[in-house]
């Protein structure tokens, strides 16, 4: 498995406690349009996948990540 | 235009309807209906409240009632302070009514300086700043003091004016859970070393009037080198020895770096401000863009604030009201069975958390029709998505009227099935 296939399962495990619609996920889903997420939401599942990679997401950061790809990248670039 | 010296633009007299797509406020179309479909349930606006008259600080006359006000921040009082009010009507007097300028050019009169004075003494610092508004201090204060590659680290709690301040800025935002140390702690430590670090933090939170264990947060935060700013804006008066704030309580004066506060709450009038005992603060107002961009404050408020800043310093008396006032009107709610937004009384603020926005105006209408006021809180001004009725005391509030207010409570709880 790569790091990347390893970040995005981790990713989307931990979307799941949040995905309440249930929505198939993929690179392509969107925090917001597909998922549905308000701020609140967002919040709490972004210092979740802090914590679980160890890592910081700034709120400038966040600004730019629409998409669970995108996040997948961004962790992993982090990480690296 | 002409003065531009451009070609006037040719004016088409029957321009064509802007296409609502292109209608920049289309934008707000959802706000606007669900705010029409709140009124067309026939409740009052609770945003759209107006005094019509207001008596003392705890009494005002709304829709032609009058009304017990519990939802303004006159924390101490003051706004019919004799005193206070007879400064303001000699500066109108002496200096007119506006200044007409910034403080950097023709907008510093002798008051500015004598409230700077008043702050300096009343927090026992070196340096004093007065800004229009306590919102642009916490703006002006966080955009100027975090540069480009350094940080704000901030509660995700934080005033509105503490995001925008960040947003304002050009530094990288790290925000943690509220009120945890262990967070802030690991947050702080996933950073690199070398740059600036402002921690941002608030003595008391102004939704649900819960306080900050800054002793602990302030450690961490020096431990791994950060500077810390600390908004003692709900504090102000009554917390303290010396009514300093929270910081002041729990004894962090000598490592809490900047302090901001608001002249619009336990002082009376409108108008913000940040106390240091940094030996550059000074420079504040040289680079500053909130604090030299806008017009200062009329000389009658500046000259209001100081006499109140300087009474507040030995309102022993008020100070044990309020708390009296806040201890009373907590356990009374508690024992009535509200959920409440503390366990104790931590501040002058005592907020009772609402299943839905339905039962919230429907409580708070039913208030309002007996004449109390409060504040109606919703998200996203609200943490956790809650809808909130808040409570704020005041010093003046009297027994008689916090009895009253539990009887209007206990009547709209049991009609809107809040309590049982």
């Amino acid at each position: 498995m790569t790091d990347r296939q390893h970040i995005y399962d981790t990713v989307t495990a931990q979307i799941e406690p949040f995905n309440k619609k249930g929505v198939t996920l993929s690179d392509a889903t969107t925090f917001q349009g597909d998922l549905e997420w308000d701020s609140l939401t967002v919040m709490d599942f972004v210092a979740a996948i802090e914590d679980e990679f160890e890592i910081i997401i700034t709120m400038n950061m966040q600004a730019e990540i629409e998409t669970v790809g995108q996040l997948v990248d961004a962790v992993e670039k982090l990480k690296g | 235009m002409s003065d531009a010296g451009l070609a006037p633009e040719k004016l088409v007299f029957d321009p064509p309807v802007v296409a609502p797509e292109r209608d920049l406020m289309s934008k707000f179309d959802p706000i606007i209906a669900e705010r029409q479909a709140l009124i067309d349930t026939g409740v009052t606006d609770p945003f759209a409240i107006v005094m019509e008259h207001v008596k003392s600080p705890t009494e005002a006359v709304i829709a032609g009632r009058d009304t017990i006000l519990l939802g303004t921040y006159n924390y101490m009082g003051m706004t019919f302070d004799p005193d206070v009010i007879q400064a303001g009507k000699d500066a109108l007097d002496q200096y007119g009514s506006g200044t007409n300028g910034s403080r950097m050019l023709n907008g510093t009169f002798r008051d500015h300086i004598e409230v700077e004075d008043a702050l300096r003494d009343f927090y026992n610092v070196s340096g004093a700043i007065v800004f229009s508004t306590g919102y642009m201090a916490n703006l002006g204060m966080i955009s100027t003091l975090a540069g480009k590659g350094e940080y704000v680290i901030l509660d995700a709690d934080s005033h509105a004016s503490i995001y925008d301040g960040c947003q304002q800025g050009n530094s990288e935002i790290v925000r943690f859970r509220h009120n945890s140390v262990e967070d802030l702690d690991k947050r702080l430590g996933r950073l690199p070393k070398e740059p600036g670090k402002l921690v941002v933090l608030e003595g008391v939170y102004s939704m649900l009037g819960d306080i900050a264990p800054l002793k602990e947060m302030v450690a961490v935060a020096k431990q791994h080198g950060a500077m810390v700013l600390s908004d003692e804006a709900h504090s102000m008066g009554f917390y303290g020895p010396n009514g300093r704030g929270v910081y002041e309580e729990q004894g962090c004066e000598a490592d809490v770096d900047f302090i901001i506060g608001t002249f619009s709450k336990s002082v009376g009038t409108v108008g913000g401000f940040c106390v240091s005992n940094h030996p550059k603060f000074e420079a504040i107002r040289l680079v500053c863009r909130p604090y030299i961009f806008t017009a200062s404050l009329p000389p009658s408020v500046v000259a209001t604030a100081a006499t109140s800043i300087r009474k507040l310093k030995h309102a022993h008396g008020k100070r044990r009201q309020l708390w009296e006032n806040a201890r009373s009107l907590h356990s009374g709610l508690k024992a009535l069975g509200f959920k409440l937004g503390t366990e104790k009384p931590d501040s002058a603020i005592i907020a009772i958390i609402l299943d839905d926005q339905t039962q919230a105006v429907a409580m708070w209408q039913l208030l309002l029709d007996g004449g109390l006021y409060v504040n109606m809180a919703r998200p996203p001004a609200t943490p956790a998505g809650t809808y909130l009725l808040r409570c704020s005391l005041c010093a003046e509030h009297t027994p008689a009227q916090i009895a009253r207010v539990l009887q209007m409570f206990e009547a709209a709880g049991r009609a809107t099935g809040a309590i049982g």
